[in-house]
């Protein structure tokens, strides 16, 4: 293999671009917009080792040491902010979950600190009174992940990649056809468009999550940590109907952003009040200084959704030209680097630092194409 | 059951629609931001409007009228406010959008020095109070807002060093002559220019710099000029509050909601009237306003009676933008740290080598400060001849309490 087109500007596209431009390859990155523009610029850019699981552990932790690496010389660059995730407790149950977390991390050597009720609100005094504990994750970050993606395609383009701007309308045997008329063509495609793949590949199990989040004038002080609902997981993978969770991230500027929600299947970015209510609802439940804290702006974005919430890294099982890296779901800032490193080990016949088995695609629909 | 038609501006456009509306039975709702209705044009409540325009309040019949109030969003069948009382969804039939225009900036050295003012945001604040007799003061820019605001504020006893015009004077000669057919027009024009009589009027000129020391003190004109000052009232024309009227959907082309005759948008039961669909001034606004009043109030036959009113309210509309169109030179005067968006301290050289509106967005945050662009987008758009964004929810700032639109 000598060349690749890359489908998505995205971060996760951006991502594969680079460890392919490194490894000497000839790159093509396609995007229809702008670079990161997408999923990228619509979610939180929260970097967070999630415990769904050991392959969602093992991807994520590998996600968040490349992050620590790309991002240690110019932290600014990608603004860069170890804040930290604090998991909340609301009752006994919860607090059970805290112990679980506590358990599985330091399993896996990831530091974390179990906070009594005392200890929560002298790290965060904004939260409601009645909490129980909660978990501090102290090496979760954030990034502003549309810097990062165009950080990234710099790094590739020094290697001589390059950018073409067009929509891809459709995909053939070592070639893409643009809906303009032009077709380029490579010895791999790898299609990274996030939900927009199965517009290109009707066949992969990728169902659109959509998501609500809001963003406020700048309130420097009022929290430290991410904050997240402990039922955020059972929350965030229901496998049907809306729901919201709480999820309040404090940016560096010291505007915050509130979250959080899905919606199965749909891409349209029309606000959805009702749930747009629910959440903020449930965000000023637990930090009621919210309330008289002012929005600037609501947004919507798409996540791609696997069945297993694991993202499809490798070979399409169909055709030995065309590799996937899509379904990242809630985690593709997280996972961006690490799904793009073990892809492009894939490619480049390199030994992997995880075991492949838990991420190659699976789940196709078998009769087409 | 009678029809709700929603207005929103209660500005000369707004009001007229709400009074031609009223002439059928539906209930009408009237939206403003501020406390007293008029708009910026009757800027201090209706008791400034004509006479029949008063009558509508007096009357408190079929007119609602819903003040301090800010227009979040909307979708299909509901606009989503922002009340003194808190958040509110309003169910309409029929819309009629009316909600004006807002002054053009272009960033130069020093357009954010304090004292350095929007034309119309002088006269504003003029007639809310501020203490300007004599004070020296300079009018910039472009378009017929500039005679008229220096002719005001010279009555109110300050000294008007300059008034400078960016449009080449034969230009304005033309546009003055194409006043034949709108007398009243003339006769506002005359009053205004000679009470500007011993005021020097440079055409072709514009403002290169402004300069002081903690508020302006001093211009560099384009035409060398040098002219200490106290005040600098700048703005290059008005451009429409067109984000509502994207969310809901409707056709925006170079900045103005595209309308029928009947001042119906490209979404059914969606009107607007007035600078929305191309910024044209007083008469404009009442006749549009009038027709769309009309129209949605399905009283066709008196809206047609206006079709030669609006034609040549349209055609003032065009000779006005042809007549003030900028000029190129003005995409040169920002420096490469002149600042373009204030509210996030982006500076030209961090927009100049971006793609897109999007991108330079998402990679510098301009417009992504507390005006969302209200104040930037009309420069960049300008300056580097990129096209609108998708508008977000809410279009004003609120608090979080605000957003929980529902009992949830």
């Amino acid at each position: 293999m000598s060349s690749a087109i890359i489908v998505g500007g995205g971060i996760v596209g951006c991502a594969v671009a680079l460890e392919l431009a490194q490894a000497g390859i000839k790159v093509t990155l396609i995007e229809r917009d702008c670079l990161g523009s997408g999923a990228t610029a619509a979610g939180m850019g929260h970097i967070v080792v999630m415990d769904e699981g050991e392959a969602q552990l093992k991807l994520t932790l590998y996600g968040q040491q490349l992050w620590q690496a790309l991002t240690a010389d110019q932290p600014q660059q990608h603004e860069y902010h170890e804040c930290g995730t604090l998991w909340v407790a609301t009752d006994a149950e919860e607090w059970q979950l805290v112990a679980e977390k506590a358990a599985v991390y330091r399993q896996h050597q990831i530091p974390c600190e179990m906070l009594d009720a005392a200890a929560l609100y002298a790290h965060e005094p904004a939260l409601r009174a009645g909490l129980v504990g909660g978990l501090l994750v102290p090496n979760d970050s954030v990034v502003y992940p549309p810097k990062s993606a165009v950080y990234l395609w710099q790094q590739a383009e020094k290697q001589a990649a390059n950018l073409v701007y067009g929509e891809v309308s459709s995909i053939q045997a070592n070639a893409v056809q643009l809906s303009d008329g032009r077709q380029l063509h490579a010895d791999a495609i790898v299609v990274a468009n996030g939900q927009r793949c199965i517009e290109l590949l009707p066949e992969l199990p990728i169902r659109a999550k959509r998501g609500q989040l809001v963003i406020t004038e700048r309130y420097p002080n009022l929290i430290k940590h991410q904050l997240v609902e402990l039922s955020y997981i059972k929350n965030a993978h229901a496998s049907s109907g809306d729901s919201v969770a709480f999820n309040l991230q404090p940016r560096p500027n010291g505007q915050l952003l509130i979250g959080s929600s899905r919606q199965f299947d749909r891409t349209d970015r029309q606000i959805d009040q009702h749930l747009l209510s629910q959440m903020l609802q449930k965000a000023i439940d637990y930090v009621p200084a919210l309330a008289d804290v002012r929005c600037l702006r609501t947004w919507t974005g798409v996540r791609a959704a696997s069945p297993d919430g694991l993202p499809l890294i490798g070979q399409h099982p169909k055709h030995a030209w065309l590799w996937l890296n899509v379904g990242h779901e809630g985690l593709g800032i997280t996972t961006a680097l690490s799904s793009a490193r073990l892809l492009a080990d894939q490619m480049l016949h390199r030994q992997a630092a995880l075991d492949l088995q838990p991420y190659l695609p699976r789940g196709l629909q078998q009769e087409q194409r | 059951m009678s029809l709700n038609l929603v207005i929103v501006g209660a500005g000369p456009a707004g009001l007229a629609a709400a009074w031609s509306a009223s002439q059928s039975n539906a209930n009408i709702t009237l939206i403003d931001q501020y406390d007293q209705a008029g708009g910026q044009i009757w800027r201090g409540g209706a008791n400034y409007a004509p006479k029949r325009y008063q009558h509508l309040f007096a009357q408190q019949t079929t007119l609602r009228y819903l003040s301090k109030t800010h227009m979040l969003g909307a979708d299909a069948d509901h606009l989503f406010l922002a009340t003194p009382n808190g958040p509110q969804q309003l169910a309409f039939d029929r819309l009629i959008l009316a909600n004006g225009a807002r002054e053009l900036f272009l960033p130069f050295p020093g357009w954010t020095l304090p004292k350095v003012l929007g034309v119309g945001g002088l006269q504003a604040l003029v007639k809310g109070g501020l203490q300007i007799a004599g004070k020296n003061i300079v009018v910039a820019g472009s378009g017929p807002l500039l005679v008229a605001v220096a002719s005001q504020l010279k009555q109110r006893g300050t000294i008007i060093k300059a008034v400078v015009e960016q449009a080449p004077l034969g230009q304005l000669l033309r546009f003055g002559r194409s006043l034949a057919g709108y007398p009243t027009k003339i006769v506002q024009a005359a009053q205004s220019l000679a009470s500007l009589r011993n005021t020097p009027f440079y055409p072709n000129a514009w403002v290169v710099a402004a300069e002081g020391d903690g508020a302006v003190q001093q211009l560099r004109l384009s035409n060398h000029q040098i002219i200490e000052c106290d005040y600098l009232a700048c703005s290059w024309g008005l451009i429409a509050n067109s984000e509502l009227a994207q969310q809901l959907g409707c056709t925006v082309e170079h900045g103005s909601v595209l309308v029928d005759r009947s001042q119906q948008t490209s979404v059914n039961h969606v009107y607007a009237a007035g600078e929305l669909t191309g910024i044209g001034g007083e008469d404009k606004a009442i006749i549009e306003g009038q027709i769309a009043g009309f129209a949605a109030t399905g009283n066709y036959h008196a809206a047609s009676q206006l079709a030669n009113k609006q034609a040549q309210a349209r055609q003032f509309s065009q000779q006005l933008a042809t007549s003030f169109a900028l000029r190129p030179e003005l995409r040169q005067l920002a420096q490469a740290n002149t600042l373009v968006c204030r509210c996030e301290d982006v500076a030209f050289e961090q927009l100049q080598h971006q793609p897109s509106w999007r991108s330079a967005k998402l990679q510098t945050r301009c417009g992504m400060g507390v005006c969302q662009g209200r104040v930037c987008s009309g420069a960049t758009q300008y300056l580097f001849g990129w096209g609108q964004d998708s508008v977000r929810f809410p279009l004003h700032p609120v608090s979080v309490a605000d957003l929980v639109m529902e009992s949830v």
